[in-house]
């Protein structure tokens, strides 16, 4: 079977700056997948040209085998690295908005997902806490029953307790021959639940491996093979 | 959730762990185990990783699949015996090995096991 996720030789440059070389990926589906990388090092950028929100790169990518575009929007459910809902809206209104832009929109699960986070209906978003909106909008997007799942960063501004819960968001919410491609620079909380690790270094691929094979010929830690990758 | 030394695989530790439940009576012969999600959730590692674990328990045959139906904990007490004792024999050996690099003897070693109110 074909990779669900096929990416080739993509480059990407802002003017004269190069922020992704000759990028090549294949991600199988029932995986969950760590994207590792330090600020800046292209993990973001990969992740917008993957949900067709920049366009003018070099490479092939194919999408559950077509190219980017309305099949790839469908099956991909994307959370971004900031929150995108306006100021006005409220709760209530997110998932109206996910019911009507989404097929896959399952309700009450989300319904049910903001009622064990204590989160109310008709609330205004921009009351929420950093923590809160991050978690409301992870509950959202776990809510669609996707082909893919890309979440940049979605425990960046919670503290340790929220992570465990957002762990179980995901591995209870994921269809199990889905992706779930995950960035995050932080690694020790959330790198039990990886399949394999991809380390990205100033916009290249340094490593993609599985991870539970890494722990036995490395004897470490993602976390600290992770580290001596990339000591400064 | 449980806590896991990230150094070791994950896999590896989770087959440890449902070991010492088959030993100390947790899950008995015959018991149903959890599914792989169920049990995925539980633990909070990744499905594919319980997949593992559950396939090297079974390849040691501490567990086996009816098929359709589900896993069950093996019914070869021997085997659970065997690995019983070699679990226990581990763990002494590595305690006293501790104590007498402390120059503590086996006399001693004893009264002290004694002197000991676990919990």
């Amino acid at each position: 079977m074909d990779s669900l996720i096929q990416i080739q030789y993509l480059n990407k440059s802002y003017g004269k700056k190069k922020v992704l070389k000759d990028v090549c990926l294949h991600l199988e589906g029932g995986k969950i997948i760590g994207l590792l990388g330090p600020n800046g090092s292209g993990k973001t950028t990969l992740i917008k040209i993957l949900n067709g929100l920049l366009k003018d790169y070099e490479g092939k990518i194919l999408i559950d085998g077509q190219n980017i575009g309305l099949h790839s929007k469908k099956i991909i459910s994307y959370l971004p690295d900031e929150p995108y809902f306006e100021n006005w809206m409220t709760t209530t209104d997110a998932l109206n908005l996910f019911c009507d832009l989404y097929d896959d929109f399952d309700l009450d699960k989300a319904l049910s997902l903001m009622d064990r986070m204590d989160i109310e209906k008709k609330i205004k978003i921009k009351e929420l806490s950093k923590g809160m909106k991050e978690k409301f909008q992870l509950a959202l997007v776990m809510s669609r029953k996707a082909k893919i799942y890309i979440l940049d960063e979605p425990i960046g501004g919670v503290d340790p307790a929220a992570r465990d819960f957002i762990l179980d968001i995901i591995l209870n919410n994921y269809d199990r021959d889905a992706i779930v491609l995950l960035s995050t620079h932080l690694i020790a909380d959330i790198e039990r639940i990886f399949d394999e690790v991809i380390f990205i270094k100033d916009g290249s691929i340094v490593l993609h491996e599985d991870t539970e094979e890494l722990r036995e010929k490395r004897q470490a830690s993602i976390d600290t093979i992770f580290r001596e990758e990339f000591r400064c | 959730m449980e806590k896991f030394d990230a150094n070791i695989p994950i896999y590896i530790q989770v087959v440890d762990i449902i070991k010492r439940e088959i030993v100390n009576g947790k899950l008995k012969p015959g018991d149903k185990i959890l599914s792989v999600r169920e049990m995925s959730i539980k633990f909070g590692v990744n499905p594919n990783t319980i997949q593992k674990a559950l396939f090297q328990l079974e390849r040691e045959g501490f567990i086996r699949t009816e098929r359709a139906v589900g896993k069950y904990v093996s019914d070869n007490e021997e085997l659970i015996e065997v690995y019983k004792k070699e679990y226990i024999h581990t763990i002494v050996l590595q305690f006293v090995q501790q104590m007498e690099s402390m120059g503590i003897d086996r006399k001693d070693i004893i009264k002290y096991l004694e002197e000991e109110n676990h919990g």
